[in-house]
């Protein structure tokens, strides 16, 4: 009974976050003069917006390394992935307006491309783009996924391979023939669906776009991790020999839940793109992804709620530290990452669940059991 | 011996070479439904190897385990695939899902639709929580339902991985070494459970307790060195002048 109260306050939080950034923050952006003290400026506005996609990442990846026991050290990818078909719409929709005045993008022109390839032939439509910034993402991990876990690679050993993986996609991207822009990607955007990128109002517009996509994926998050499906993903983590006995084939669970995390990172990368401004293939060298990991770590790892503020804790220390500290940042972030993994297996929301734990056995002088027992690193079976 | 062709569970001249080592040489096996058997054996006689090769966990150099005489073949088939097709296995030391509650356990290894989408859609219907709530009863885990298994004593892990067999209602239950580290109390309840399984399923139990295995035995196996050395009812196995030099009589 205690784990239901906690996951009812759980929600009532997660609900109150998300009112809070979904609805109020924009209210005081908009309805407050800039002179007032609770007026919340634009380039707040575009951090949050940063960081809800940032956190929808970081998000999937939690379901597939905190629920599936999958560590992903590629997941900057599918991230990047996404973030390349957007980055495409927004080219076309440059239009005649580049440097080169001409209807191909400016980069092609100076290639001495005469035509658009074939594969950038529909991403003049957003629709089609962000089709796309999923499909594209889907596609690769599914079949990336079926051959690792037919193979039945995992542990350390997958993770090394995904780190392959986007290690050889950087590479592909930096070359110009690829046609993406090579190494400075995709940039100078204009608009959106004619709205201007650097007015407010779209700034605004995405910022919401991206909270509605973030509360929208923790929901489907929830769902999943909540029904049937979610408690044989998390038996697959914790002991997947077994899960073979009792009829399941954890391949299919997996691959599902690791194709569901690439769509994920395919769309917080879509919405990334518009906010930043620029595409290129740093975003799938391989400390980005490993970033991503130390944000769900940081946070705790099979909790969902763990990897939204991991993210949003990380990236902020971030911004922040690039800016006043700028050579710290890495060694801040190192150590980061062996405190946690050293002190806070379950990241700072175990921290904070396992207060809240102590706290109301203290008021009700009843035993409680916390909800979910941390996840092993590796399977029990040693098996890896 | 019982024909091959009314046998639930059948090996046939099965072989298992790791590296050239022999663990099992041309063993052949049939188990009738609803026999409780107890397969006996010296340490390295080849009988985990055995459960292995039932449930898919290992490939036979030669030979082939089939089902229902000889219409099912086993040994082309993955691990997952032959738990669906009624082959339940219990391992030795109890391995339950820690993080799970007993509920949970119990409803994991229920016989229900497994694939991705059923376990995404399908919720528990009335008849299978009373399937699970009766298996509680029977194992006498009423009370710690809702309990992480992780925080059950020994005993109470054998007796839920005894349960998650119920609930999976194999047509063969493998079993390995279900009293190990038991207390004598927990050693009794468990081989009235076993005897209260057979004749509903067909159960195959490895065990090194004499005692124990004289306790629930009907058909006694022993395998020596990869094969079979003997089979009969404990008295005749026992009588086995063979039986006693390899086995019973360093154990007796």
């Amino acid at each position: 009974m205690q784990e239901r109260a906690f996951a009812k306050r759980e929600l009532y939080g997660m609900a109150a976050c998300f009112a809070v950034l979904g609805v109020l923050v924009p209210l005081l952006h908009v309805l407050l003069p800039s002179a007032s003290a609770l007026h919340v400026p634009s380039y707040i506005i575009q951090l949050l917006g940063k960081f809800a996609c940032l956190a929808l990442a970081s998000l999937a990846l939690d379901l597939i390394w905190g629920f599936a026991g999958v560590l992903s050290l590629g997941q900057g990818v599918f991230f990047a992935l996404g973030g390349y078909c957007m980055g495409m719409y927004l080219m076309r929709s440059i239009g005649r307006e580049g440097v080169y005045r001409s209807e191909l993008p400016d980069f092609m022109v100076f290639l001495d491309w005469k035509e658009l390839p074939w594969y950038w032939l529909g991403f003049d439509q957003l629709w089609f783009a962000l089709a796309m910034a999923l499909i594209v993402p889907g596609l690769l991990a599914f079949g990336f996924g079926f051959l690792a876990f037919r193979s039945r690679i995992r542990g350390v050993y997958f993770s090394i391979i995904t780190q392959a993986m986007t290690f050889a996609m950087m590479l592909l991207f930096f070359r110009n023939e690829t046609g993406f822009g090579g190494n400075n990607g995709l940039t100078d955007f204009k608009r959106m669906l004619g709205f201007s990128l650097h007015e407010d109002g779209t700034k605004l517009a995405l910022y919401v776009i991206s909270i509605a996509a973030l509360l929208g994926s923790y929901a489907a998050c929830r769902a999943l991790v909540s029904s049937k499906f979610g408690r044989v993903l998390r038996a697959v983590r914790d002991h997947e020999s077994k899960v073979m006995f009792c009829g399941y084939n954890p391949r299919d669970y997996k691959l599902f839940a690791w194709t569901v995390a690439a769509v994920l990172s395919g769309l917080a990368g879509a919405l990334y793109v518009p906010q930043v401004g620029i595409i290129n293939p740093s975003e799938m060298e391989p400390s980005a992804s490993i970033e991503m990991a130390i944000w769900v770590a940081v946070g705790g790892r099979g909790t969902l709620i763990g990897p939204l503020l991991g993210a949003t804790l990380v990236n902020a220390a971030k911004s922040w530290l690039t800016a006043s500290f700028p050579d710290a940042w890495l060694y801040v972030l190192a150590l980061l990452f062996v405190l946690v993994t050293l002190l806070l297996p379950d990241g700072v929301w175990g921290l904070a669940r396992r207060i809240g734990a102590r706290a109301s056995v203290r008021s009700s002088r009843t035993p409680s059991v916390i909800a979910e027992a941390p996840a092993p690193i590796e399977p029990t079976e040693g098996e890896a | 011996m019982s024909a091959w062709q009314e046998s639930i569970l059948f090996a046939e001249g099965v072989s298992v070479s790791f590296d050239g080592f022999m663990a099992i040489r041309n063993l052949n096996l049939a188990l009738e439904p609803g026999e409780l058997r107890c397969i006996i054996g010296p340490n390295g006689a080849g009988k985990s190897t055995l459960l292995d090769v039932i449930t898919g966990k290992t490939r036979p150099s030669a030979g082939k385990v089939y089902m229902h005489g000889r219409s099912i073949e086993l040994t082309s088939r993955s691990e997952y695939e032959i738990a669906r097709l009624g082959v339940g296995r219990k391992f030795q030391r109890p391995t339950v899902f820690a993080g799970h509650s007993v509920f949970e356990n119990l409803e994991l290894s229920q016989a229900a639709p497994k694939g991705v989408f059923q376990s995404l859609l399908r919720k528990l219907n009335a008849a299978e929580r009373e399937k699970i709530d009766q298996v509680l009863e029977t194992i006498g885990l009423r009370d710690e339902r809702m309990r992480p298994a992780g925080l059950l004593s020994h005993g109470q892990k054998q007796w839920l991985e005894i349960g998650m067999l119920l609930t999976q209602d194999p047509k063969v239950l493998l079993v390995d070494e279900p009293v190990a580290g038991m207390t004598h109390q927990e050693v009794q309840h468990t081989a009235e459970l076993l005897l209260r399984l057979a004749g509903e399923h067909s159960v195959v139990v490895i065990e090194h307790d004499m005692d124990f295995v004289r306790s629930i035995a009907r058909r006694v196996t022993v395998l020596h060195e990869g094969s079979v050395l003997a089979e009969g009812s404990m008295e005749d196995v026992q009588r086995d002048p063979r039986v006693a030099e390899v086995y019973l009589g360093e154990a007796a």
